[in-house]
């Protein structure tokens, strides 16, 4: 047994990255989304990301709260349209590291045509997308991530509309990396993370996350831990799993894992790419940000 | 600080507003567009497309108005001059984020190419319907600056105007165009770029602890700025927020917060508005005109002058601030003030308002499509003038 | 002797439960006091069986917990010997 060395107690890792001084955050008690802030700045101390050139953009909404709450260059955007803010800004910029961090409402309801489009077009964004399966912020409505039978502040009856299959539509619309956790998952989703930061073009990582106040609370489903051990003995890692068999369900498997990795250049090489070829010399690239 | 020549093209041309509007954007420094086609804007951004790979600029066409109007904060963010362009279906869905650029103090021109209205209107012909759209189209109190070309020329001269003012008062900035002046071509003059006078960003050079990024500063009392990747860890956000930017949804921070914003532009309305005035002193009667309409006024004016009239001309270069202080300055002095424009009475408010009832005011109201009939005008200022 | 130790913000706790439910070493439990919210914040009631891996830490939602190595050094400090 080695004796212990006599050292000053090490900060919390993630400290660095609050603005402590708006710490307590608004989060509800067994909320996620903080877990998920816990793997964000593990993954970027691991992945060795220069803080100081990345940004962090989010939209309305629980999640979208992130940006405040992070010691970093950080944008609150408006409801739905994190993505073209964060193109422009990378586009702008290119040698920002661009992560969009915002909920399943705010990317894929108001969002979803900016999302498509920009996994289309392969931006160099890095997606982190929250899904507790509702509109949280504004007390629980139906959400296109709600699954089928699901009480709802709007949905009294139960939801009868079919969910949206995030890794299924973001393959399908062009993303280069899918891959879905729970905020159970806390190692591998730090892991994903980092590895996603590594990665050019646009990456999507999907959190599954409790909503206990109004999404479990309205379907009598437990609280938060009672989620997470539900996350535990639920889900299943199935790295490559074909993302149309990914869909969730009220009460089933959650298949979790990297579902998507491949090649394809992002949007900023093809069009300096092309444009050199079409212009030769007279094409000027933008290196970084150009302003008088 | 004078402009990049990278991207001036000096000399004589015969362009259209549109076109000349995009040399006016980049002859400002704009290196940055996102733009949703519709007409009759669309010209501006194809040619910035055409010209912006050769002077280290990006074009990309989004998916639609939302994304081209947040794009542009995004690259203005990222520390760049950027605009886009639309007409009155387009200006209607950018609403949210002329508020968020109002709210965010982003830098930023928006381009408006006004057309028939409302909805889908006459896409191809003129209109000047959009004036209060855009003081008031976003919700909540905040002021934007509105600048008024009535020439080829102008669009090229008043876009680089609305660059400099945006960074002057880091505020959006609005060319409030119309399909006559976007769609007729006339001479443009650019001058050498070191001519052509560029207002800077207003770059801090506080360090990071003294610096806050929505703390009023200087003469202007408008904040310093700065981009992602300075190392200042700036949070911006739409949420009523103090001077570090942090949320701070207080009725107290909001009273300060919101009055500054309004302040910053209307406590320096004297220094922003631009009026073309003429015949002023002696008038019976003045008309009040803008952009097109302000041409074809020209030609009634000049016919009422013909028999006898005495009639002025002021021509609002910036119709917003609004010149509050020359109206009411004017009106007791005068018959009749005389407004014609091309929407059913929207300006015409304005003056109004600050005439006070102290002289007659005669809106000729035109519903668009086409521009004035100068006999109309010359009926007004008769009527003016009893 | 514990390998490990962790290290709880009391103030910022919500009593989630997380921390204890997931310690694979059953570090943890709710304790009986109170902060100034109400919530009851964890404490170690088998301090030495905690290995540092900080799970907890990574578990919190509300950054109010984390775990560090007591046996070796942080990354960057060096050993130094008991008289210190």
């Amino acid at each position: 047994m080695s004796t212990p060395v006599c050292m000053t107690p090490p900060a919390n890792p993630v400290e660095n990255f609050l603005r402590t001084d708006r710490m307590p955050h608004i989060w509800c008690p067994g909320c996620g989304i903080g877990t998920t802030v816990n793997c964000f700045s593990r993954a970027l101390l691991d992945s060795k990301t220069d803080l100081t050139k990345l940004s962090i953009v989010s939209g309305i909404g629980c999640t979208g709260r992130v940006a405040g709450y992070v010691n970093l260059d950080s944008f609150h955007t408006t409801h739905g349209r994190a993505i073209p803010f964060a193109t422009g800004l990378k586009l702008a910029n290119p040698e920002m590291t661009v992560v969009v961090y915002s909920g399943d409402g705010d990317l894929f309801a108001i969002g979803g045509n900016h999302l498509i489009h920009a996994a289309r077009r392969n931006v160099d964004l890095k997606v982190i997308c929250v899904n507790n399966l509702t509109y949280a912020m504004t007390g629980g409505q139906t959400a296109p991530t709600t699954p089928l039978d699901v009480i709802t502040a709007t949905a009294p009856y139960g939801t009868y509309d079919p969910a949206f299959n995030l890794p299924f539509l973001v393959e399908a619309a062009g993303a280069v990396y899918v891959a879905r956790w729970t905020t159970f998952h806390v190692r591998q989703l730090a892991r994903s993370m980092a590895e996603m930061f590594k990665k050019k073009g646009f990456g999507f990582i999907e959190i599954i996350s409790p909503c206990p106040t109004l999404y479990q609370r309205r379907n009598k489903m437990g609280d938060a831990l009672d989620t997470m051990k539900f996350y535990k003995q639920f889900s299943k890692i199935k790295h490559g799993a074909p993302t149309a068999e990914v869909g969730l369900t009220k009460s089933g498997e959650i298949i979790v894992g990297k579902f998507v990795d491949r090649e394809r250049p992002d949007f900023t090489s093809m069009m300096r790419a092309h444009l050199e070829h079409a212009l030769g010399e007279k094409y000027i690239p933008v290196e970084g940000p150009v302003c008088s | 600080m004078h402009a990049d020549p990278v991207g001036v093209l000096t000399g004589a041309h015969f362009l259209d507003g549109d076109h000349a509007a995009c040399e006016g954007a980049i002859a400002a420094g704009a290196r940055f567009s996102a733009g949703y086609p519709i007409t009759p804007s669309t010209e501006i951004v194809e040619r910035f497309s055409h010209r912006a790979p050769k002077i280290g600029g990006t074009f990309i066409q989004m998916e639609d108005e939302l994304a081209a109007s947040i794009a542009i904060l995004g690259a203005v963010w990222g520390g760049v001059k950027a605009f886009t362009v639309t007409s009155g279906p387009g200006f209607s869905l950018m609403m949210e984020h002329i508020g968020y650029a109002a709210m965010t103090e982003t830098p930023c021109v928006f381009i408006d190419v006004q057309r028939g209205g409302p909805s889908t209107g006459l896409p191809t012909l003129p209109a000047q319907a959009d004036m209060m759209q855009v003081k008031w189209g976003s919700h909540g109190d905040y002021e934007i600056i509105a600048l008024c070309p009535n020439s080829p020329q102008e669009c090229f001269d008043l876009t680089i105007k609305a660059f400099n003012l945006a960074e002057r008062y880091r505020v959006p900035v609005f060319v409030m165009m119309d399909e006559v002046v976007g769609h007729m071509t006339e001479k443009v003059v650019i001058p050498p770029a070191e001519q052509i006078e560029v207002e800077p960003r207003r770059w801090t050079s506080k360090d990071k602890s003294a610096f806050q990024l929505f703390a009023p500063c200087g003469e202007e009392q408008t904040p310093e700025m700065t981009r992602a990747g300075e190392g200042y860890n700036v949070h911006v956000t739409g949420l009523t927020h103090d001077e570090r930017g942090y949320p701070n949804m207080t009725p107290a921070v909001q009273d300060r917060m919101i009055r500054r914003l309004v302040s910053k532009i209307r406590d320096n309305a004297d220094k922003i508005c631009m009026v073309e005035q003429d015949e002023i002193a002696g008038a019976d009667v003045v008309v009040i005109s803008y952009g097109i309409t302000s041409r074809v006024a020209q030609r009634a004016v000049e016919n009422a002058r013909a028999e006898g009239l005495k009639v002025g001309t002021l021509r609002l270069i910036t119709a917003w601030p609004f010149p509050e202080h020359i109206i009411r300055a004017m009106a007791p002095n005068v018959k009749g003030l005389v407004v014609p424009e091309l929407n059913l009475g929207q300006m015409v408010r304005e003056v109004e308002r600050c005439a006070a009832g102290k002289c007659k005011v005669i809106a000729v109201g035109h519903a668009g499509g086409t521009v004035h009939d100068p006999a109309q005008i010359l009926k007004a200022i008769q009527e003016a003038a009893k | 002797m514990a390998r490990g130790s962790v290290q709880i913000v009391v103030e910022r706790c919500k009593a989630c439960g997380f921390c204890v439910e997931f310690c694979p070493s059953k570090v943890l439990a709710l304790s009986s006091a109170f902060n100034s919210k109400g919530y009851h914040p964890p404490h170690s009631i088998a301090p030495e069986k905690c290995t540092g891996c900080d799970l907890c830490g990574m578990y919190c939602p509300d950054f109010a917990i984390h775990g560090y190595r007591t046996d070796k050094p942080a990354e960057g400090e060096k050993e130094q010997d008991d008289a210190c």
